[in-house]
Parts: C-alpha cells; sequence; structure tokens
C-alpha cells in the first residue's frame, strides 16, 4: 500500500507564518481527517500538497522516496486529487460535457467528441455512485447535493491513489451524506488514501480512521478515532475545554410574534408554523424539502399563492423583500458568498446596506453613522478585524458569518430567521453564533432557524417543524428531540 | 491627502501615470501644450465626451452598458435645435430636448430592468433606432440658423473658461456627490457588485437600473445640446461613435466592466488622457492617419498598467 508523508512543512505569506512544520501521513485504504478552525492552516496545507503552493520548507514522500510537487500537473501525476469545498462546474453544461472537460483526448474521435462513449462512461460512474439522472441533463438543473457528486465522479475518472475531499458533505442532505461515506468507504477499500476535511465531528468518526489535528499553523496531534472523543477533538482544535457543544437556554416564550397560516408558494404547500417571542424554532428536513422554501416566502422573495403572514397581529402583504425588511423579518440567507454578502465591499459598508435609510440625511450618506453602527456590531458580534474598512473578502468564513448576520441585527427585525447560520463555519465562531441565537432570545426576539446540521438543529431549537416534500409533517416539541423521531417525519413517515 | 493618495493608488494608478506622462512629454515636444489657452482648449474638447463619460460611468457601474448615446445625442440636438428655428424660447428648447434625453434614456432602462434583457442588445436596437429617427426628424439635412443667444452656451465664456466647461464642471461635482455620498450612489455600486445580494437587502434594483440609463440619456443629450450651440447646428451624423470614447473614458479610468468598482475621478482622468492624445498629436503635427493608431497603443498601455496593478493588489 502507498505511504503519502509530509513532514516539517513550513509556509509564510509576506512575512506571516501559515504553516510551522506541520506533519501528515495516509496510507493506502485508510481515511485521515484534518481537522482544525478556520486558519489553522489546512487549506494551505492542502494547496501545497496539490501543487498550487510551494513550501518554503519541508519534504513530501510518497513510498519513502521525496517527490518533488512544483505545480497541478505533478501532483495529478502522482495520483494526487482534490475535490474542493466550493463547486467548480460549470452549471450551464451537460452533466457529461462537466465530465468531458479536462479529459478530452479519451472521448476524442477524428476531432470530434464521441459522445455516444462518453454518455455511456458517464452513466456508468453516475450509477457506480448512485446518482440517478440522464447524463445529457443540464448540471444547473441538479441539487447541490448530486452537483457534488459530480465533483466526486469526475475526480474519480482519473487514476487516484490519494484524494482530498475538503468539506463535501457541507451542502449535502443526509441521505447524500450517507450515500457519500459508502462511496468513501468503497474507495478505501480499493485502496484510495483519504484525506477528509470537516468540520462535522460526527462524520469524522463515521468515516475517519485517524485524525490529524492543527491549530494556528501547527501540527498539535493525530488520534486513533476509535481512542478519542468529540470533547478531545474539540478541546485539541480550540485549545481550551468548550462546555456544551449546543448551549441551550431556557426561556418562557411570550406573546406569537409571527403566525403562518396555510402559506402555499410554487414550492410549498400549506404551511402553518408559529413562532413566539423569546423562542428559537426549527425549520428542519432533508435538502430540497422546502424549509428555505419557506424562509424565502416569508421574506417577500417567492410569491404566495395563498395563505397569510401575520407578524405581531397584523397581516403582511410582501411582494419583495422590501416589505419584509420593513415590517420586522430579515433573513440570513444559505448561501453566504452569492446571497449574504458584497464581497470586495468593506464590512462598513456591508453592515449599512439594508438600513442607508437611517444613516443618512436627505439622501446623503453620514459617513459618522455608518462607522458607528460597523463599529457596534463588529464590537459586539467580536468579528475579528484590523478595521472596519476590511473587504468582506478578506475575512474567514466564521467572521463573514457575523458580518452578514450583523447586517440583519442592524435593522433590529422583529423575526430573525437563521438560514444554515454555521455552514462552513469554525467550531470557535460556531459557539459565538449560538451564544448570540441564546442573546437573542433573552431579549425577546422571535428566532426560526433553518439547519441540515441535525444535532445543532435539535440542540439550539425549543420546538422543530419537520418538513418533507413542500409540508409540514410534524412538529417535535422539547421533550421529544430524538434524531429518529425527526427521521421517521423527514422522509415521510408518521411519528 | 493621505486618503487621496490611497485612493489614487487603490483604483487610478495607472491612468494616472499615465497622465502625467502625456503631459511630461507633451510639455517638452512642443512648447504651445502646457500653455493656459491650450489646456482650455484641451477642457473645452473633451467637455461633450466627459458629459456623456459620466452617464455611462452610471451605467457601467450597475454592469450595464449604453450604446445609444451617440444617437440620443444627435436626436435630442435635433429636437432643440428644431423648436428654435421654429422660434421657440431657447430655454424651453433646451429644457424638452433634455427631457426628450430622459424619456430615451427611460426606454433603455425599461427594457433592461423590466423586461429583463442583455443591456448591450437593448442600447445596440435603440441606438440604430433614434439614429433613424434623426434622420426621418432631419430628413437627412443639417438645421441651422440657430439663434444667437442659444450660440452664446457653447461659446461663451465666464470668467475666462468655457460655459461648457463649467457645465463638465458643475455636472461631475454632482455626479461625484450622487455617486460617493449618497445612498443612492451607494446601491447603484452594490447592484453592479452583486444584484442578489442588493435585491435581499431591500434595494428597488429595478428603479435604480431605470436611473441609471435616464441619467445617461439626459447627459447624452445635453452634450447634444453642447455640441450644437457650439458648432452653430444640428447634424443627423453627429455624435456617430462617440458612446465608444466614453466607454473608452470610463474603462481608462480604471472602472470595471463587471460593475461595482470603478470612480468618477478615474472616468474624469480617462477623458483627459484621450483629449490630451488628440490634442498633442494636432499639435505635433502627426499625420492623421498615424493618430488613431497611436491613441489605441496608449490606451491599450495605460490598461496594461491598471491591470498589473489590480492583480499585483
Amino acid at each position: 500500500m502507498a505511504l503519502l508523508e509530509m513532514k516539517g512543512i513550513c509556509k509564510g505569506f509576506s512575512g506571516v507564518k501559515v504553516l510551522q512544520g506541520v506533519d501528515l501521513q495516509v496510507s493506502g485504504g485508510e481515511v485521515v481527517a484534518l481537522l482544525g478552525e478556520n486558519g489553522a492552516g489546512k487549506s494551505t496545507l492542502m494547496k501545497i500538497l496539490t501543487g498550487v503552493y510551494a513550501a518554503d520548507a519541508g519534504q513530501i514522500a510518497i513510498d519513502g522516496e521525496t517527490v518533488s510537487i512544483k505545480a497541478i500537473p505533478d501532483a495529478q501525476n502522482l495520483g494526487i486529487e482534490m475535490i474542493y469545498q466550493e463547486l467548480n462546474l460549470f452549471p450551464n453544461l451537460s452533466v457529461a460535457e462537466n465530465f468531458l472537460i479536462g479529459h478530452e483526448n479519451e472521448f476524442r474521435t477524428l476531432g470530434f467528441v464521441n459522445y455516444p462513449l462518453l454518455y455511456k462512461k458517464v452513466g456508468e460512474t453516475m450509477a457506480a455512485l448512485n446518482l440517478n439522472r440522464d447524463p445529457k441533463e443540464s448540471l444547473g438543473g441538479l441539487s447541490v447535493g448530486e452537483q457534488q457528486l459530480v465533483e466526486i465522479g469526475k475526480a474519480l475518472q482519473k487514476d487516484v491513489r490519494f484524494l482530498i475531499m475538503d468539506e463535501p458533505t457541507s451542502a449535502l442532505s443526509r441521505a447524500e451524506t450517507e450515500r457519500l461515506f459508502e462511496i468513501v468507504r468503497s474507495l478505501k477499500d480499493k485502496g484510495v488514501g483519504i484525506i477528509y476535511i470537516s468540520h462535522r465531528l460526527e462524520e469524522l468518526f463515521a468515516v475517519a480512521d485517524r485524525v490529524t489535528v492543527l491549530r494556528d499553523g501547527q501540527f498539535i496531534a493525530t488520534v486513533k478515532t476509535e481512542e478519542t472523543t468529540e470533547r478531545e477533538l474539540v478541546s485539541l482544535m480550540v485549545g481550551r475545554e468548550i462546555e456544551e457543544r449546543y448551549p441551550h437556554v431556557e426561556t418562557t416564550p411570550t406573546e406569537i410574534v409571527l403566525r403562518a397560516k396555510q402559506l402555499s408558494t410554487q414550492f410549498v404547500q400549506n404551511v402553518s408554523l408559529e413562532v413566539r417571542a423569546g423562542e428559537i424554532v426549527g425549520l428542519g428536513g432533508l435538502m430540497g424539502s422546502g424549509r428555505t422554501e419557506v424562509a424565502r416566502a416569508l421574506s417577500g422573495i417567492d410569491a404566495l399563492k395563498s395563505g397569510e403572514i401575520i407578524l405581531e397581529g397584523r397581516k403582511l402583504s410582501l411582494r419583495t423583500p422590501i416589505n419584509a425588511i420593513r415590517s420586522g423579518i430579515a433573513l440570513v440567507t444559505e448561501d453566504r458568498k452569492n446571497e449574504g454578502l458584497h464581497l470586495p465591499f468593506s464590512i462598513r459598508e456591508n453592515l449599512a446596506l439594508p438600513t442607508l435609510d437611517a444613516r443618512s440625511r436627505w439622501g446623503i450618506i453620514s459617513r459618522q453613522k455608518e462607522r458607528e453602527n460597523a463599529e457596534h456590531w463588529v464590537k459586539q458580534l467580536r468579528v475579528k478585524t484590523p478595521t472596519i474598512e476590511q473587504s468582506a473578502q478578506n475575512l474567514s468564513g466564521g467572521n463573514q458569518q457575523k458580518v452578514v448576520i450583523g447586517k440583519w441585527l442592524s435593522c433590529n427585525p422583529k423575526l430573525l430567521i437563521l438560514d444554515e447560520p454555521t455552514r462552513g463555519v469554525d467550531v470557535g465562531a460556531k459557539q459565538e453564533i449560538y451564544q448570540l441565537m441564546n442573546q437573542l432570545k433573552l431579549e425577546g426576539k422571535a428566532v426560526l432557524l433553518i439547519s441540515s446540521d441535525l444535532p445543532e438543529l435539535l440542540g439550539m431549537s425549543d420546538r422543530v417543524y419537520v418538513m418533507h416534500e413542500g409540508v409540514i409533517m410534524g412538529e417535535l416539541q422539547s421533550g421529544e428531540m430524538e434524531q429518529e423521531a425527526f427521521m421517521r417525519l423527514a422522509t415521510g413517515g408518521e411519528v | 491627502m493621505e486618503r487621496i493618495i490611497k485612493t489614487i493608488k487603490r483604483y487610478h494608478l495607472g491612468p494616472t501615470i499615465g497622465l502625467i506622462i502625456l503631459i511630461f512629454i507633451l510639455s517638452f515636444a512642443t512648447a504651445k501644450f502646457f500653455t493656459f489657452g491650450n489646456l482650455r482648449n484641451v477642457a473645452l474638447q473633451i467637455s461633450v465626451n466627459a458629459l456623456i463619460a459620466v452617464g455611462m460611468t452610471f451605467v457601467i457601474l450597475t454592469s450595464g452598458i449604453d450604446l445609444s448615446v451617440g444617437s440620443t445625442l444627435a436626436l435630442s440636438a435635433a429636437l432643440a435645435s428644431q423648436l428654435m428655428v421654429g422660434h421657440v424660447n431657447p430655454w424651453v428648447a433646451v429644457i424638452a430636448a433634455l427631457a426628450f434625453g430622459g424619456v430615451a434614456g427611460a426606454v433603455n432602462g425599461l427594457f433592461v430592468a423590466y423586461a429583463g434583457l442583455a443591456p448591450f442588445i437593448v442600447t445596440l436596437g435603440t441606438m440604430t433606432l433614434f439614429r433613424g429617427m434623426t434622420e426621418i426628424y432631419t430628413n437627412g439635412m443639417p438645421i441651422y440658423n440657430l439663434p444667437q443667444e442659444f450660440a452664446k452656451f457653447g461659446t461663451g465664456t465666464f470668467l475666462e473658461i468655457p460655459i461648457p466647461v463649467w457645465v463638465m464642471a458643475f455636472v461631475l461635482i454632482t455626479a461625484w456627490v450622487v455617486l460617493h455620498r449618497t445612498i443612492a450612489g451607494r446601491r447603484i455600486y452594490a447592484i453592479g457588485g452583486n444584484e442578489r445580494v442588493s435585491f435581499l437587502a431591500g434595494v428597488p434594483v429595478k428603479r435604480y437600473l431605470l436611473s441609471v440609463y435616464v441619467v445617461s440619456g439626459i447627459l447624452a443629450s445635453l452634450a447634444g445640446i453642447i455640441l450644437a450651440s457650439r458648432l452653430g447646428s444640428a447634424e443627423p451624423t453627429a455624435g456617430v461613435g462617440y458612446e465608444l470614447d466614453a466607454i473608452t473614458a470610463v474603462v481608462l479610468g480604471g472602472t470595471s466592466l463587471a460593475g461595482g468598482e470603478g470612480t468618477l475621478v478615474g472616468t474624469l482622468i480617462g477623458a483627459l488622457i484621450l483629449g490630451i492624445i488628440d490634442n498633442g498629436l494636432n499639435l505635433l503635427n502627426v499625420n492623421s492617419f498615424y493618430q488613431d493608431a497611436v491613441k489605441g497603443l496608449i490606451i491599450l498601455a495605460a490598461i496594461m498598467l491598471d491591470r498589473k496593478k489590480s492583480s499585483a493588489r
């Protein structure tokens, strides 16, 4: 079995040391999880392995022989492939054509694309991944989870010896995650060495043999999964003990803030739900069950076909997001980069965007007020940044998310909808977001939480509505927060 | 001061260097260049293009484009002139022409914002449409015999500075305040930066898209009025190709065609570079065949400088 060793890897960017002597080993047929907070150096380490960056010092060896990886093709020739967290696909091309890009030579006949061969090969790959779609279909029509499987399929097209998977499940539903784990296990059986990056600890216990922990660019430890606990991993990662993963606080919910009555849109049917002041209500379900679409209906993005939205006793008519924002409903969307932030804009500008009217006079923006607002939220939410003029794209995922949340809190909403608020966010920042949710709850805000991280959803919510195919199947009260009960509802079964 | 240097570094490094080098070279190459009279002339020469380019900056910041400005200019000028020849008060004629420019822009804006069509296609269509309308309206003939007081608008001076230059300065300053100090300006940048995020943050995206085309139309019309006043006539072929000059000025000034990034100062620098190239090549008696080629090379060089800086950032 092949053995990949990285030893004493160091890397700095303009004087800042990002990696300081990191070791990593993975052998064929083994899954090694790489764990660490955002900024711990995981991505940089993987980019060195795949030839994106060159290491300042240290060695990479395969089967004891030092190899030189100077560019991406070098890594590919050694059989090292990486599946990135962000999808690198062409939504406008067909599924099969996505497989074709980068492999044109294999499907070339007299200079033309041999489509029958392509469809046949891609069909086989897709069948192996249990992806039941037509290869001729446009990729954009697939769910994010299915697209992720296409990415995996693409990487497997080559002769892979070592596969790096960066947060492969961040957009997957539970069923899709299970499918992915099966694929990981079968690759393992075939002797592929896998480096698996994920923030979801429970996943590591499901797939990884060993876990290597990095913190602030330093190698901390490598532990066997069977000999460790989530708690130990978290403290290795953070460098201190974290009390509770889901710090639930008890409140007494008061009056009903939001009452949705029989909402139907293009995507959901007869959704009725209530959220009280001082309450975190969960909205769960598998991917595509209509959770996000309920949030969209409540925020004036999707038009209602029928039903009523009543906020603090007043019936709302929401035609655009402006109506929802003015009425006091704010939505933190799941897609931070495309829907939440203006990446090139500064923190100050991002925080002020929905509330410019309040920070201006005669249409002229008051820099002073804008700055005060930004300083306030950066401090309040503990956004780690040298200045409020920092552009949002330079922030870590967790800090970006804090800026998005701050942007909506500055509207002082009555109802805050959080759609996947901790996706792609490291443990430390996650804790801070949980604390913040609890603080809002204590202040008497109404919070609607959507999450595909099931322990998080059940741990943080006071009640959970469960959806399946656009319909609310049932509600779990505080005493009934069991994963099994949830899954039964989420898959369409009865309680 | 530090902030100004920072802003220049961030957005205008290439164009600023280009402009300084140009001024430097021309000052040595010909004694006539760096004189008050000539610089005033340059300012007058660029005023028409600068006005169009200001409107174009608004449109491009939203990641749009307005190809119809040259035709709007011609049609507005013809309309104002025809009214004046028909003894309508020049002020009324000018206001009517400006209003028409706004309507022409609104046509573009409605197609782009509410019908969701691509700005390039829409304005390509209206460019041809407005040109055709101008030819029909003028019967293909220039309109002469404009009133004396109207001619003053384009040829008169105030404090030794030509009135079109004052108009350009006024428009630039107003537009700068709008873009960099007001809610409207911030939202225009936001829409160009990411339309989806802006929509979700409650920005009335469609209304703003419509407005930038209206602004562009009005400024094109204003440029047309100045041109007609300077020439003393409205030509049916006036403004052909002006849309490209305006786009060149905007892009030279470091504004991204993808939207969301750029400044009005950059656009002014861009317009100055174009004007100074023309002026300098004339002063140096460069054969007019070579002028365009040299101009093209200088534009490419300036943009290269700019891109080098952005990739280093």
